[in-house]
């Protein structure tokens, strides 16, 4: 492959390192611009670009030199920077070339692999290092194209497959199903009770869904006041069971009682008096804090925990059936990508030729008209002249058409073995 | 009769189908867009193929049988597409499609009744005929919407979510566009009665004349008022109101069927 045309990749993820490594080797926004700058200046990469996530580092780049030969001084240059004891990160790290480079690249962004199979962050956190990456001019033609490519892969992976759609926590899985009933959550009321870890990752849920009322309920008031002001929500006095379950739509209920608190006759009277609204119960606490007779009164869906890691279980096995399908999506772009670079050698390949065929043009003349002096000058500029001609057509036409046919060009796979084939003994560019 | 418009008509909202079904098992926005303007498409050429048909018979669409069903599918079709892009809501194409198709074949497929030239009775009643049977199609959709609703609520209460679920409208939405057809079927009928009577008054000099029909669009009519005021009520809002929607449909069936070929006077395919 070209020099300027190879991509290097170095770095560790959620698997390959703790996080007491990951958490080392981390880059915040200015640490990955000075990373990028430094590895221009000291010429270890022409083009660069730092991903970095709560679960992974990872520094591509395209090297002046072979992307093997590189390697090696990148991850040198991780160990200093952050500096960590090249031992201890050289376990961690992952070196990738070329195909295989650009293959893990569309796989990370297609959320394939992440932690959470299919999670959506990293679709926009990959977006964002590009973005910043451009912005400063770390990145080049390769980087460029291989970055949009990236975008590409995680946005049709994310349309075209369920690998993201279904929820993948029990408090994503009851936010979900709120929506199933009540559709968009802006105009409805949540009452949280209890006021513990669960309760704060389906509070932040529904927040991020833009619920647009959280009523907060606890037995420890200051607890629930700090829940309330952390989310925006509204105090509720515990106890006053009739007037908090009037309003709200969906009820999150994760408290540690012996006994059931919402009891089937309260509930009854609640739906009587806000007109059988439909009501949304998720029932987190254990043992259970709402009696089962609940579930069977009319318009009230109740989910506990069983139920929702269920739900869960289910879709996590229908986001790895859809492994296959975003495999072939990336499968297919690495090949756009593959061919694009291919078609940049070609081209150059073919300069390449006709430069060296123009460069050996002239000798071969003179070496030849020295039997031929019988010939005047006009025959001579004239053979000359048919010699351009014929060179250019021999080689005007495949370039032309090396330009103009994709299918062509994804044909042509090696293009080492045509460089060593019409270029053999010279030094690549 | 030329088959141009029937097979693209057939062509059309079969594709059409296609795509709702895909849209429903994939959630993929472009295969829903895709299903929605093959189904205009349809609609297009169904409504040069409703022409067609008239013109070989030399009739109007609903002077017969085959001609009333044609009409009312391609009024169905035209009801959904209106709530379709109304709700933005694209999942319930699946279910309604095969009525619209089989609505529409079964009419254009069959062959045409030898019935007697119809009478010249005026534009006020085609558009009595148009808006009744505009009526029956929407209150078909809210049918429609309500079993969605009730086969939805029953995954939701018993947790047998599978993967259709995720794929259906929320339930709220399902009642909202059932209410929505709803409105469309009672304006429709209150003013394709009333033109009705209109007709009547213009055809025969008097307002008035004992027919079982009226007596039964008057209580399709109540019944879908009730379900409307019903459905927006404390004790009958959502399954309970879907229910009174179908049973409501139950009636506006006979109302087409038994009615209209052993009971009226007046009325035969509308």
């Amino acid at each position: 492959m070209n020099r300027g045309m190879e991509i290097v990749l170095v770095g560790l993820n959620h698997r390959t390192a703790p996080v007491e490594v990951r958490e080392k080797v981390s880059f915040t926004t200015e640490q990955a611009r000075r990373a990028a700058d430094e590895l221009r200046s000291r010429g270890i990469l022409e083009e660069t670009l730092v991903l970095s996530t709560c679960n992974r580092s990872e520094v591509y780049g395209v090297p002046p030199e072979s992307s093997h030969e590189c390697a090696p001084g990148l991850s040198t240059f991780l160990s200093e920077f952050h500096a960590v004891r090249p031992d201890v990160l050289g376990v961690s790290l992952y070196h990738h070339y070329d195909r295989a480079a650009v293959r893990h690249l569309f796989r990370v962004s297609a959320g394939l692999d992440s932690m959470l199979l299919g999670e959506a962050e990293i679709l926009g956190q990959v977006r964002e290092a590009y973005r910043f990456a451009h912005e400063y001019g770390a990145t080049g033609p390769v980087l460029n194209r291989l970055f949009q490519g990236a975008l590409e892969v995680g946005k049709r992976v994310r349309s075209e497959t369920d690998l993201g759609t279904r929820p993948m926590s029990v408090a994503s899985a009851g936010v979900k199903l709120a929506e199933r009933i009540f559709g968009k959550l802006r105009e409805r009321t949540a009452l949280v009770l209890g006021a513990g870890a669960i309760s704060e990752q389906v509070v932040s849920q529904l927040r991020d869904r833009g619920i647009a009322q959280m009523l907060v309920m606890n037995r420890s008031r200051d607890r629930a006041e700090e829940l309330a002001r952390e989310f925006g929500g509204k105090v509720v006095a515990w106890g006053e069971w009739d007037a908090a379950l009037q309003s709200p739509d969906v009820v999150v209920s994760s408290v540690a009682a012996e006994e059931p608190i919402l009891r089937r006759e309260m509930v009854e009277r609640a739906m009587g008096a806000r007109k059988n609204r439909a009501l949304f119960v998720m029932d987190l606490g254990m043992p259970r804090n709402i009696d089962a007779g609940v579930a069977k009164l009319y318009n009230v869906y109740v989910y506990n925990m069983d139920d929702l890691s269920d739900i869960v279980q289910q879709n996590r096995q229908a986001r790895e059936n859809e492994i296959p399908r975003a495999e072939n999506i990336v499968d297919e772009h690495v090949g756009k990508f593959l061919s694009w670079q291919a078609s940049v050698e070609l081209v150059s390949l073919v300069d390449e030729l006709r430069a060296r065929l123009q460069e050996e043009r002239a000798g071969f003349i003179r070496a030849r008209m020295e039997s031929m002096r019988h010939l005047s000058d006009e025959d001579r500029a004239r053979m000359e002249g048919l010699m351009d001609e014929l060179l250019e057509k021999l080689l005007l036409e495949p370039a032309q058409r090396l330009r103009g046919e994709k299918e062509l060009r994804r044909k042509i796979q090696n293009v080492e073995a045509l460089r060593a084939l019409f270029l053999a003994n010279r030094e690549k560019p | 009769m030329s088959h141009g418009a029937l097979i693209l008509t057939t062509v059309a909202y079969v594709l059409s189908l296609g795509l709702y079904v895909r849209f429903l098992n994939t959630g993929r926005a472009l295969t829903g867009r895709l299903g929605t303007l093959l189904l205009a498409a349809g609609l297009v050429a169904h409504y040069f193929a409703l022409l067609e048909r008239s013109r070989g018979l030399h009739t109007v669409p609903y002077h017969d049988l085959y001609g009333s069903m044609s009409l009312f599918g391609w009024l169905l079709a035209l009801t959904y597409l209106g709530l379709e892009l109304y709700h933005r809501q694209r999942s319930v194409g699946a279910f309604v499609l095969p009525f619209i198709l089989v609505f529409f074949l079964a009419a254009h497929l069959a062959p045409a009744d030898r019935l007697p030239q119809p009478e010249l009775r005026g534009a006020i009643f085609a558009f009595h005929v148009t808006l009744s049977i505009l009526a029956y199609a929407a209150f078909a959709l809210s049918c429609v919407l309500s079993l969605i609703f009730l086969g939805e609520e029953r995954l939701l209460k018993r947790h047998e979510l599978g993967n259709m679920v995720w794929r259906l409208p929320p339930l709220e939405l399902l009642e909202r566009m059932s209410q929505s057809s709803v409105l469309i079927g009672l304006a429709s009928i209150a003013i394709g009665t009333a033109l009705g009577f209109v007709s009547v008054d213009r055809l025969t000099g008097q307002y008035w004349f004992y027919d079982p029909k009226y007596v039964v669009t008057l209580l399709v009519l109540l019944l879908y008022v009730l379900y409307f005021r019903l459905a927006r009520t404390a004790s009958w809002r959502g399954a309970r109101a879907s229910k009174l929607c179908i049973f409501n449909f139950v009636l506006v069936v006979l109302s087409f069927t038994v009615v209209n070929l052993y009971l009226s006077h007046s009325h035969r395919y509308f």
